[in-house]
């Protein structure tokens, strides 16, 4: 079976200190993988290779079995394709909340804008935030900007969905809607590459586990492999961090 | 935003305590004490320079020559007529600058090396541009262009003089765009390419609208100082204000014309000077209301 997403021997470096290391991965279709690791592992930026917002340097990305990092690849289109959330939420601070969802549709799918208003209301409406259509970004809470900023990368209707710590800026207390936002994606069958700082969240909801350290993917497989039983020391000592910090 | 402003307006009401009712007053008192020494030092001032000015003994000829009032009655419905002239020289040639400067700066901000011939293009407009006396450029197309007699291509001063305005305001322009381009976040670009849109959409739907937000006090700025340089195009004989007091100057040896025209000048740049401190003043105190 052709993986939905297959990165091949990238590698990565910015003015010659390497950030990705021979990264191999593959999420099938309906997957979920996670990226685990410490801050500046090379998560976030692996996640920006794979929609093309950060070129790499040696390697092949390969999107239902096509290689996206090719020259001749139309980037935009395959940017169509899939959608990414970031940490931030980077919602457009001058638009309403259905305005950041539409402009996509809109604008790059040339969808016209009563029926990309539609489709905008109808996930507002499934992530319990209808009245906020109207509302400008600054006026809504963390975790109801990110759960927009979720809605705004599925309103393009992505085949893959790219989550870059989406709860990493959000007060504690904000965290829980917007990973049940990503627990009912995956039940509706989204393939998803997440980076994430949530060990329980990524044990609980992943399929497969890669182990990111020093920009090279250290351990990879299934989580209970991960953090029931991991092989190496890295891996063991980090998630020993984690769980001493009361996270796990 | 009404939560973040809340709490500013509220520290009134939170503090009725032993000092409360005092503080006011006290702010009160000070505020007045400081609007009289204004007041004051400002007749002073006022009062010295007049002083000086009225008790030299030139000053009977100067006030003939430039502040009479006679003169002044005679050359001020000419003058304002050809001051109607700048003011539609203005707004023209503003109009004209806001837009094709836009394009110039968004061109400059476009990325990979398939843009660069139009991106140094529109490097080399600007670095020359900017490197030229303003007054070089109306006299070397007001006087140049015409000499080469092209078919259908105006060549009246009047359309000439108004080009090299914008060509020269819009290269200043599209500086101004850049600086706002430039401080809209990288994040916001990546998050509308990320969407699919191409360069040009994430530019013209994402960044551009919160740049120009971002610099507007500055193209106010600019909006003052081409006011009064849209007044240059006399050196090719346009009617305009300083060429229809220039005129009267000619014939009659007095220069009460010049003072009307500035007279005219400041009529309408002091209030816009004025509105752009009273806007730039007004949008810092809403970011920081925002940032609280």
């Amino acid at each position: 079976m052709t993986a939905k997403l297959e990165v091949r021997g990238v590698h990565k470096a910015f003015e010659a200190k390497p950030v990705l290391v021979d990264i191999h991965l593959a999420v099938s279709a309906h997957q979920v993988v996670c990226l685990i690791g410490s801050s500046g592992s090379g998560k976030s930026t692996l996640l920006k290779c794979v929609n093309l917002l950060v070129p790499v340097d040696q390697g092949e990305i390969l999107l239902d079995g096509r290689d996206i990092t090719s020259p001749e690849v139309n980037q935009n289109e395959v940017r169509q394709q899939m959608g990414i959330v970031f940490q931030a939420f980077n919602l457009f601070p001058h638009m309403t909340v259905v305005d950041n969802i539409t402009l996509g549709p809109r604008k790059a799918h040339g969808v016209a804008r009563e029926q990309a208003e539609a489709r905008a209301m109808e996930l507002l409406d499934r992530f319990g935030l209808t009245d906020k259509a109207a509302e400008y970004p600054d006026r809504l809470s963390g975790g109801q900007q990110q759960r927009v900023a979720i809605v705004r990368a599925l309103a393009t209707d992505p085949d893959l969905i790219l989550l870059d710590e989406v709860t990493s800026a959000l007060d504690p207390e904000l965290v829980a809607e917007v990973l049940a936002v990503i627990r009912s994606l995956k039940e509706s069958g989204m393939t998803m590459l997440i980076a994430t700082h949530e060990m329980g969240f990524a044990r609980d909801v992943a399929d497969h586990v890669c182990f990111l350290d020093g920009g090279a993917i250290l351990e990879q497989g299934p989580p209970a492999e991960i953090f029931g039983a991991p092989a190496e020391p890295r891996t063991r000592q980090f998630l020993q961090r984690i769980i001493d910090a009361g996270r796990l | 935003m009404t939560g973040p402003a809340a709490p500013v307006e509220d520290v009134g009401p939170r503090a009725p305590g032993l000092l409360g009712p005092r503080r006011p007053r006290r702010a009160r008192e000070e505020g007045s004490r400081g609007a009289m020494i204004a007041f004051g030092s400002t007749v002073l001032f006022v009062a010295v320079v007049l002083v000086v000015v009225l008790t030299s003994e030139a000053w009977p000829r100067v006030q003939r020559q430039f502040f009479s009032p006679s003169a002044f009655r005679e050359v001020f419905p000419d003058v304002l007529g050809g001051f109607w002239l700048d003011v539609q020289m203005f707004v023209v040639a503003e109009v004209v600058i806001l837009g094709f400067a836009l394009v110039v700066a968004m061109v400059r901000a476009l990325r990979g090396p398939a843009f660069f011939p139009i991106r140094a293009l529109a490097v080399t407009y600007i670095d020359l541009v900017r490197g030229v006396p303003i007054i070089l450029l109306i006299l070397l197309l007001g006087f140049g262009v015409p000499a080469l007699q092209l078919k259908g291509v105006p060549n009246g001063p009047l359309f000439w003089g108004v080009t090299a305005l914008v060509i020269s305001y819009s290269a200043y322009t599209a500086e101004v765009y850049r600086a706002g381009i430039e401080s809209v976040h990288e994040s916001q670009r990546m998050s509308a390419r990320s969407l699919g849109l191409t360069q040009v959409q994430a530019l013209r739907y994402v960044i551009v609208p919160q740049a120009i937000r971002n610099v507007i006090p500055a193209l106010l700025n600019g909006f003052v100082s081409l006011q009064k340089d849209v007044a240059l195009v006399f050196v090719l004989g346009v009617r305009e204000g300083v060429r229809e007091a220039q005129i009267y100057n000619t014939s009659t040896f007095n220069y009460t014309g010049y003072v009307a025209a500035a007279v005219l000048f400041l009529a309408v740049s002091v209030p816009v000077a004025r509105f752009t401190d009273w806007y730039t003043e007004r949008d810092r105190r809403r970011r920081q209301a925002m940032s609280i």
